[in-house]
C-alpha cells in the first residue's frame, strides 16, 4: 500500500468462467487456482507461494476480514476464505481470524462460528468487543474492533463487488466499516469523507496488506442487500494492495455493467463515490484513483 | 444529544443514581428510606439545607461502588432476551424491495433490509422498520429538574431520569458519547417497561420522569408509552431532546408529555452541519411547534468558544426568539467544557457567558440564564417587573422561593412556567 503512489499501483483481475461447477456452486480446485495466478501476477513471483510469502510472515496471526452484512448471496464466499487459509498455513500462519462486525452476521454470510477448525477462529466484532478509547481521524471518531487492534498481525481484507444505495459502492475501503463501533453515523453525503477518514486511523493503515475482493457474483444495483435480479457472475477475484485502486477500478466494473442494462450512471442517481477520490487526496494518500497510475492486469 | 450529563459532573454535587446490577435490576444507590432525599415545594431554608446536604452523603457513602453508565466494555453486552426491547416503529414508508424510509427525523433516512438508520437504533427487517430500544434503559439516575436545566417547571423536585442507547445527530462536544454514539448491544442496559419506569418514579418520589442524556427522539415509541403509563400514577414526563424531530411525531409528543428542553446547539446552518451533524432549520420549526402547542418550553444554549460565541450570533438567536416564541421563554447559555472530539478547546470564559446574557437581556428576552458556574448570580431567576430574586439558586438546589400560585410575591407579576398549585 505504502508504495502506491511511487510506483504504479497493480489492480489484478483474475477471471475463470467455469469457476462454478455444474451444479451452480464455486469449484474450491478452479478457485484456488484462480487465487494462485491472481498472487503471482500481483507480485511478479514465480510460483503462488513464494507471493504469500512476501505477504505474510510465519507466526503471524492474519486476519481475514470478510463482508457478511447481506447473508449469504450479497457476501463474501466462505469457501474463498478457506482457500486462502490453505495458502495462508503452508506458508507458516498457524493462527487465522476470520471476522467481521457480527457472529450473526458471519453466520448468515455462511461461515459457522461454532464449527472447530485447526487454525482458523470465527469472531465477531460483537464478541470480541471495541476498545474503549476513541481512534480519532478527520471526522471520525470510532472505537475500533479489539480483533483488529489487539488480535491481527496483518489483516487481508475480503469485500464484495458490489452497488450501495447510499454510497454508491462497497468494495476495499468501505469494508473497514466493519472495524468500526458506529457505523451508521458514517453513510451521509455519499460517505465522503468519513470512508476514507476511517481508512486513516492507525491500525488499519498499519495492519492492511492486502485486498482480495470476493467478485464470484458481482452486483450492479439495489445494494447491499442482496438482489438477484441485478446481480451477475463475473465469476473473478479483484486483488491489490492498493485499496484506492482496487475501489476505483471496481466502481468502473460496476458502471459498465449499469450502462449495459441501460441504467444510469451513479452520479446521475446521485451516489457517485467521491470517497474514492477523498481517499487519495494529498492528506489521505491511501493510493490512487488516477487511472493513468493504475496497472490493470487480466488473468 | 443532550447537554446534559449523564455522568459525574465536575461542578456539582451528584446525586443518586441507579445503575444496573449483574442480574440486569434497577438498584437504587442510597434511597432506601431517602424521603428527604427528595426536596419539597416550597421550602424553607432549614430544608434546603437538609435537602442539600444528605444527597452528599449519598454520594460519599455510594460514590465508590458507582458504575459509571456506558463504560462497560463494547462486547456481548446485551445480546439475550432482545426481543423485550424490539417494537415497530411509529413513523416510517415502506417501500420497494424491502427497503423503508424513516419519518421520525428530518434525516429521513433511507434503509436496507437487516441495516439501521443513523441513530444505529432503528432496523429494518424483512421491509418493516423497529425500534430495537424500547424499555432498553442504560442509564438511570434521580436528578434535580434544575439540572436538565427546566428552572421554571416545578422548581426543587427531583426527576427520574432516564437515557436508552443512541442518538439521531453526533455532536463532536457530546458529553455523553458513550451511550449517545453507541448502539444498544454495545452498551449494558436493562428491561424497564413503561409502567415498571412509571411506578420507580412515584416509589422514589420524584414527581417528573426525564427523558435525556442520550437523545429521546430516538427512543421515541418508549417515551410515549412510559409518558401514559405516568400520567396514569400522577407522574408528568418532560424531554430534553436537540429537538431534531419531523413536525407529525412532534405534534404527538407534545400531547403526551409536560415539558420540552430544547438544546439549540447553535445560530448557524454552519455549525449544524460541520459540529452537530445536523440542520438547524428543523430545530426552529420544531421550537415554533412546541411552543404554540402550549408545551412548556426551555432553551439551552452550549457556548462553544470561536465555534458559536459571537455578538452577531447571539443577538441573532435573541431576536429570532423574541419574534418567533416571545420573551418569555427562559434561555440558559451554559459552560463548555472539552470533551469527546472537541478536546482542543478551552472551556468558556464566564466573560463569554456574561456578555451573552447581557446581549439576550438588551433584546428583551426576560429570562435568561448562565449555567454550568455554580454561584453565580444569573442562576436564579428575576422578576421582570420589580427585579427581584423570585427562584434563588445555588447550583442545583432551591435557595429561597419567593413565588405565589405563580406570581412574583413581591410585586405579582406572572411568572411563566409550571408551578405547583
Amino acid at each position: 500500500m505504502g508504495s502506491a503512489l511511487v510506483d504504479k499501483s497493480k489492480v489484478v483481475i483474475a477471471r475463470d468462467t467455469m469457476l462454478r461447477g455444474s451444479g451452480g456452486s464455486v469449484d474450491s480446485g478452479r478457485l484456488l487456482k484462480l487465487l494462485d495466478r491472481a498472487m503471482q501476477s500481483l507480485y511478479s513471483t514465480d510460483t503462488a507461494m513464494e507471493a504469500w510469502g512476501k505477504l505474510v510472515r510465519p507466526g503471524e496471526v492474519v486476519g481475514l476480514k470478510v463482508n457478511c452484512l447481506a447473508g449469504q448471496g450479497a457476501s463474501t464466499h466462505p469457501i474463498l476464505a478457506e482457500v486462502i487459509a490453505e495458502r495462508l498455513r503452508q506458508v507458516g500462519i498457524k493462527d487465522i481470524v476470520v471476522w467481521d462486525r457480527l457472529s450473526s452476521d458471519l453466520e448468515r454470510g455462511g461461515f459457522r462460528p461454532g464449527v472447530k477448525r485447526p487454525g482458523i477462529r470465527y469472531v465477531g466484532n460483537d464478541d470480541a468487543g471495541y476498545e474503549d478509547n476513541l481512534s480519532v481521524y478527520g471526522d471520525v471518531g470510532s472505537r475500533l474492533s479489539r480483533t483488529l487492534t489487539r488480535t491481527c498481525d496483518a489483516v487481508i481484507s475480503l469485500p464484495v463487488l458490489k452497488d450501495h444505495g447510499i454510497t454508491g459502492v462497497t468494495l476495499a475501503l468501505k469494508n473497514f466499516f466493519g472495524a468500526i463501533h458506529n457505523p451508521n453515523k458514517y453513510h451521509p453525503n455519499v460517505g465522503d469523507p468519513y470512508i476514507a477518514d476511517v481508512n486513516m486511523l492507525e491500525p488499519i493503515r498499519r495492519k492492511l496488506r492486502l485486498t482480495i475482493a470476493d467478485a464470484i457474483m458481482a452486483q450492479y444495483e439495489g445494494g447491499p442487500s442482496y438482489m438477484p435480479q441485478w446481480s451477475w457472475p463475473f465469476n473473478g477475484l479483484l486483488v491489490s494492495r492498493d485499496p484506492v485502486a482496487m475501489d476505483y477500478t471496481g466502481w468502473k466494473l460496476i458502471e459498465e455493467e449499469r450502462s449495459m442494462h441501460g441504467m444510469k450512471s451513479l452520479e446521475a442517481m446521485g451516489r457517485k463515490p467521491k470517497y474514492i477520490e477523498t481517499a487519495a487526496d494529498a492528506r489521505h494518500r491511501l493510493g490512487t484513483n488516477n487511472p493513468a497510475r493504475i496497472e490493470k492486469v487480466t488473468v | 444529544m443532550c447537554s446534559e450529563t449523564a455522568q459525574r459532573d465536575e461542578a456539582c454535587c451528584d446525586y443518586d443514581s441507579l445503575p444496573i446490577s449483574g442480574s440486569g435490576e434497577l438498584v437504587l444507590w442510597g434511597r432506601q428510606g431517602a424521603e428527604s432525599n427528595c426536596p419539597r415545594f416550597p421550602f424553607d431554608r432549614r430544608t434546603f439545607l437538609k435537602t442539600a446536604a444528605l444527597p452528599c452523603l449519598a454520594t460519599c457513602a455510594f460514590g465508590a461502588a458507582r458504575a459509571a453508565p456506558g463504560r462497560m466494555p463494547l462486547a456481548g453486552a446485551a445480546r439475550e432476551n432482545d426481543s423485550r426491547f424490539v417494537v415497530e416503529a411509529r413513523f416510517y414508508e415502506r417501500l420497494p424491495y424491502k427497503k423503508i424510509k424513516c419519518k421520525l427525523c428530518p434525516r429521513e433516512c433511507v434503509v436496507d433490509e437487516s441495516e439501521r438508520g443513523y441513530c444505529g437504533v432503528r432496523e429494518n427487517r424483512g421491509g418493516t422498520y423497529y425500534t430495537l430500544v424500547h424499555s432498553r434503559v442504560c442509564t438511570a439516575h434521580v436528578d434535580p429538574i434544575e439540572k436538565k436545566p427546566l428552572f421554571h417547571f416545578y422548581p426543587g423536585t427531583m426527576a427520574f431520569s432516564v437515557a436508552t442507547a443512541g442518538c439521531n445527530v453526533n455532536c463532536k462536544m457530546c458529553q455523553n458519547w458513550e451511550i449517545s454514539q453507541v448502539r444498544p448491544e454495545q452498551v449494558r442496559s436493562t428491561y424497564v417497561p413503561p409502567r415498571k419506569l412509571a411506578l420507580l418514579a412515584k416509589q422514589s418520589r420524584c414527581p417528573s420522569i426525564a427523558y435525556t442524556y442520550s437523545e429521546p427522539v430516538v427512543f421515541y415509541e418508549y417515551v410515549m408509552d412510559a409518558a401514559d403509563a405516568a400520567h396514569a400514577l400522577g407522574v408528568r414526563s418532560v424531554v430534553i431532546s436537540g429537538g431534531y424531530i419531523q413536525r407529525d411525531p412532534l405534534l404527538k409528543w407534545c400531547q403526551a408529555v409536560d415539558a420540552v428542553k430544547v438544546d439549540l446547539k447553535a445560530f448557524s446552518e454552519k455549525f449544524y452541519k460541520e459540529v452537530v451533524n445536523g440542520e438547524l432549520k428543523p430545530v426552529l420549526d420544531a421550537l415554533v411547534t412546541i411552543r404554540r402547542q402550549g408545551t412548556w418550553t426551555e432553551i439551552v444554549y452550549l457556548v462553544i468558544p470561536t465555534l458559536n460565541d459571537g455578538d452577531a450570533e447571539f443577538k441573532a438567536l435573541s431576536r429570532w426568539i423574541k419574534s418567533n416564541l416571545g420573551p418569555d421563554v427562559p434561555v440558559h447559555f451554559t459552560r463548555f467544557h472539552p470533551q469527546y472530539l472537541l478536546t482542543n478547546l478551552p472551556p468558556t470564559s464566564i466573560a463569554t457567558l456574561e456578555r451573552a446574557k447581557s446581549i439576550a437581556d438588551a433584546e428583551g428576552l426576560h429570562y435568561v440564564y448562565i449555567g454550568n458556574v455554580p454561584g453565580h448570580p444569573a442562576e436564579s431567576t428575576y422578576c421582570p417587573k420589580c427585579g427581584r430574586v423570585v427562584v434563588e439558586r445555588l447550583g442545583f438546589t432551591i435557595a429561597s422561593l419567593h413565588l405565589r400560585k405563580g406570581r412574583c410575591e413581591y410585586c405579582q407579576q406572572v411568572i411563566p412556567g409550571v408551578w405547583p398549585a
